[in-house]
């Protein structure tokens, strides 16, 4: 059995403990906004945080979050009136497309944001490694530059 | 989901729709005289797509497939400004496959769905408008029945509809059950002034950004749905290849396994229902029937392309460009034109088998029972759903039901059923409600290629530097191969656009075309033929004016020339007119500083095509490193669709085309050896990351008359080819070969 917590909420997981957080998240959570995309690591659409750190659900099994605090794309706001500064910067800068991996980009900047509060393009194109199929890059790069700006007014 | 109320629903509506078609033409406006005020809490519905609810707020369908192309945003925009409601207020609906049985056949109920060919927008734009204008008109009618006035004494504002002689004000909400009861005018209602739009035309955000950006929007992968098993399927690595034996023991040991059995896949070169034969293993999470996979035994017939190469596939190509190949196009006398030519340039191109990649792999869920079928399905082709699932369950196509969720990525990939059928098999097996999960190898190991070809381009010039002769000789695998009755004289059909560019403006043109076989499966990929083409033809000209010491851009402008109209037949027509390619190529020149001094190891590459009605340019500035390390330092791109109906998605089309464009060229290759295909995932698929594109990003939305064209395909084509021309002015390496991959390196070091 594997204990965590997943958006404040605690998760019993009784399956095989290697299972990929991703699909726990998925399957028996059933918090579908965490996304699956290549099993290995490589795209980032299954960003979720682990004790606040961005990590790759995909590759992490679950026994690795026991006792831990999981945070996904729908505990990212603070609740449904206050989008967090992250979100609010996708929107008003209109990002997704197909938008499968956002929740993955959303998630990823978050974390990056919180070491790279007034990050530079050099900052931006070392630090987020996310795949987005659609080519919202353009539209990424100035919304992680706008979500910077307001995270800097709000917080 | 709403899978057994919405059946019942939908079979209400058809009655109300059937009797309404025979009497007032419902069927092509999708709006049934009858009212449906009572069927979902109150909702008052007005047709198939107008609901408005008692706050106001008005719900609109969306019938077409959304695969981040925008058309659930665009779709329900062109309803709302004829319906003349405020956009704030609107929410929309996705609408599940509709088709309707009739004598003569199936008929579409919502109109027709599918998107591919950049027509989704194009196909609707009359359709939708009708939908909200009619509406209107039957609220207005309404209104007037009420107020005992003359439908031409009342006018609307958003939401209300007025009559100023009775100074009377009344809201949508009150007059919806009344109108949706009238009956339906023979003829749609005249449509607004465009001078007159509101919504249409302005730059709106995508409606469902929101729901995204919260984890909300549901795709095909999300679906849950009660009592459902997953399931994954070992397909053979060979191409054509077969299942031989296996043992399913280790597999049905690991916890959460329940099945295991065969998948029959298709005759090598036949039509096809699944793309592959393999091993489907039903489990009780997605994790369970992946471990359940790898644990299985599979001893697989190679079949007979286990010698297919990518080596061999080129070494093919070459020696069929030395023969004569199938003469498709001749215009004028080329062979006369040439001989008299001051001067010849000719060259090969090389553009590989690429794969779709979309980011959410194929899925699909289907519960097949004794009489019904339901099917959830990530697909640009409901229809084609609906027919997949009822060739393998053969239930008649009346009694499955399709809806249609968010699609993460089409990309074309999701025009074929494959995987619906694959779901619809194991469910049928099983007796389970199915949701089938592709994983990333799956997808990159079988997909619809888009074809691989060698092209030969030869250009004759007179002493002046005019091009006089003109051929294009192509060597490729069409994606035309597996088609039924597809004679082999029309194979290349699918890979040239005979009235493209430079037809009738080059009068002596030869194309020729030689059909070349490989195991691999092809199909759309994102502007099919354009992609190579662009890059083909748009290297070819950097190539001629440079050679013959004339200016890539003036060479190109001369060429294209003012505006007119040429006729034009493929897809896309029926007139092409090269001047708005001038339009566009001197904007992005000029908006990137062409022909300023720049610094060492610097250059600009300009392109420009015409894709499916609509027309693309980009001047890309980038540095080669002596080491050869490449940096792209600005992208100027420049989209022109006529009229642009959400000029922010436009945008996002064409910020999303020209990365595709550039990420496929730098290093996207799809190879096979020994009878199998050699990539796996991401890591030797290498989709491009935010690094390598630059902030310095413009991309314009030029508008050129009142009539849209699509915009999902326009902002690709020529992306590729302005980045290999500036790479030469840079570097002076020509590349003549995707992907660029390591070949600067190589060529440097």
């Amino acid at each position: 059995m594997t204990s965590f917590k997943v958006n404040g909420d605690e998760v019993e997981f009784a399956g095989d403990e290697s299972t990929p957080l991703l699909w726990v998240l998925r399957d028996h959570v059933q918090l579908t906004g965490t996304k699956f995309g290549c099993g290995v690591g490589q795209c980032g659409a299954c960003t979720v945080h682990v004790d606040g750190s961005a990590s790759r659900s995909c590759i992490t099994p679950v026994a690795a979050v026991a006792n831990k605090s999981v945070t996904t794309i729908e505990g990212l706001a603070s609740s449904d009136d206050e989008l967090h500064p992250v979100q609010k910067a996708w929107l008003e800068l209109d990002v997704p497309q197909c938008g499968y991996c956002q929740a993955g980009q959303i998630m990823a900047t978050v974390d990056f944001l919180r070491s790279n509060p007034n990050p530079s393009d050099a900052d931006i194109d070392s630090g987020i490694t996310n795949i987005c199929r659609c080519g919202t890059y353009a539209r990424i790069r100035r919304a992680i530059h706008r979500a910077a700006e307001l995270s800097g007014k709000g917080d | 989901m709403l899978s057994k109320d919405n059946r019942s629903f939908d079979a209400d509506r058809r009655r109300f729709l059937i009797s309404g078609a025979t009497v007032a033409g419902s069927l092509v406006l999708g709006m049934p005289a009858v009212s449906l005020a009572n069927v979902a809490n109150g909702v008052q519905q007005i047709g198939f797509f107008v609901e408005i609810g008692p706050d106001g707020n008005v719900v609109i369908g969306s019938n077409q497939p959304e695969i981040g192309q925008g058309v659930r945003t665009a779709l329900p925009m062109l309803v709302a400004e004829e319906l003349d409601v405020a956009w704030s207020q609107v929410s929309v609906r996705q609408m599940p496959l509709g088709i309707v049985k009739t004598a003569e056949g199936f008929t579409w109920k919502y109109g027709g769905q599918g998107v591919g060919g950049s027509t989704g927008l194009t196909g609707n734009w009359d359709y939708m408008r009708q939908v909200g204008a009619t509406a209107r008109l039957q609220l207005m009618r309404a209104a007037a029945d009420r107020l005992g006035v003359p439908v031409s004494h009342c006018r609307t504002r958003p939401g209300y509809v007025l009559c100023d002689a009775e100074a009377a004000e009344i809201p949508y909400s009150e007059l919806v059950a009344d109108a949706a009861r009238l009956e339906l005018p023979d003829e749609p209602p005249p449509l607004k002034d465009m001078r007159d739009y509101r919504i249409v035309g302005k730059p709106q955000n995508a409606i469902d950004a929101i729901d995204i950006v919260t984890g909300k929007a549901k795709y095909g992968i999300d679906t849950h749905e009660p009592d459902m098993r997953y399931a994954v399927i070992a397909r053979s690595p060979w191409l054509n290849g077969r299942v031989k034996s296996f043992d399913a023991a280790r597999a049905l040991a690991v916890d959460g396994v329940l099945d295991v059995f065969e998948i029959k896949g298709p005759d090598p070169g036949a039509p096809y229902l699944v793309l592959a034969h393999g091993v489907a293993v039903v489990a009780t999470s997605t994790w369970s029937a992946i471990k359940g996979r790898d644990a299985l035994d599979i001893d697989w017939e190679p079949g007979p392309n286990a010698k297919d190469s990518s080596k061999r596939f080129w070494q093919q190509n070459r020696a069929m460009l030395k023969k004569r190949g199938q003469v498709v196009l001749d215009d004028g006398d080329f062979d006369a034109a040439l001989a008299a030519a001051e001067t010849t340039v000719t060259r090969q191109y090389q553009v590989p088998f690429v794969s779709h990649a979309p980011l959410e792999p194929q899925n699909c869920y289907v519960f097949v029972e004794d009489d019904r079928c339901h099917v959830i399905a990530p697909t640009q082709m409901p229809s084609g759903a609906s027919r997949s699932a009822a060739a393998v369950t053969g239930l008649p196509r009346e009694n499955i039901h399709v809806d249609i969720s968010r699609v993460g990525g089409g990309f074309g990939r999701r025009l074929t059923n494959d995987y619906v059928a694959e779901a619809a098999m194991i469910s049928m097996k099983t007796g389970w409600p199915i949701k089938l999960q592709w994983t990333r190898e799956d997808d990159l190991q079988h997909d619809f290629y888009r074809p691989a070809g060698l092209h030969e381009m030869t250009a004759g010039l007179d002493s002046d530097g005019k091009v006089t002769a003109w051929t294009q000789r192509l060597a490729s695998a069409s994606k035309y191969y597996r088609r039924p009755n597809m004679p082999d004289e029309n194979l290349w059909q699918a890979e040239l656009y005979s009235d493209d560019f430079p037809r009738r403006i080059v009068d002596n043109m030869r194309l020729e075309y030689f059909h070349n076989a490989i195991g691999l499966p092809r199909g759309s990929w994102r502007a099919p033929a354009h992609t190579a083409n662009a890059f083909v033809v748009q290297s070819f000209l950097d190539e001629v004016a440079i050679e013959t010491e004339q200016d890539p851009l003036r060479f190109r402008l001369d060429l294209f020339g003012d505006e007119r109209e040429l006729p034009y037949e493929n897809h896309g027509g029926p007139q092409f007119n090269p001047g708005r390619l001038s339009r566009l190529l001197k904007f992005v020149a000029e908006r990137i500083g062409y022909g300023r001094q720049l610094p060492e190891r610097r250059g600009i590459g300009l392109a420009a095509h015409f894709t499916f009605g609509g027309y693309g340019a980009h001047a890309i500035e980038v540095t080669v490193a002596p080491d050869g390390e490449l940096t792209i330092e600005r992208i100027v791109a420049a989209i022109d669709t006529g009229f642009a109906v959400n000029p922010r998605a436009v945008e996002a089309q064409l910020q999303g085309g020209t990365i595709d464009g550039i990420s496929t060229a730098l290093g996207l290759e799809i190879t096979v050896k020994d009878g199998q295909v050699q990539q796996t995932n991401f890591h030797d698929y290498p989709l491009a990351r935010i690094s390598r594109f630059p902030a310095r990003f413009e991309a314009h939305v030029l508008p050129y008359d009142q009539t849209p064209t699509g915009a999902g395909e326009m902002g690709i084509p020529s992306a590729a080819p302005a980045l290999t021309n500036a790479i030469f002015a840079a570097s002076g390496i020509r590349i003549r070969r995707l992907p660029v991959a390591d070949q600067l390196r190589q060529a440097l070091t």
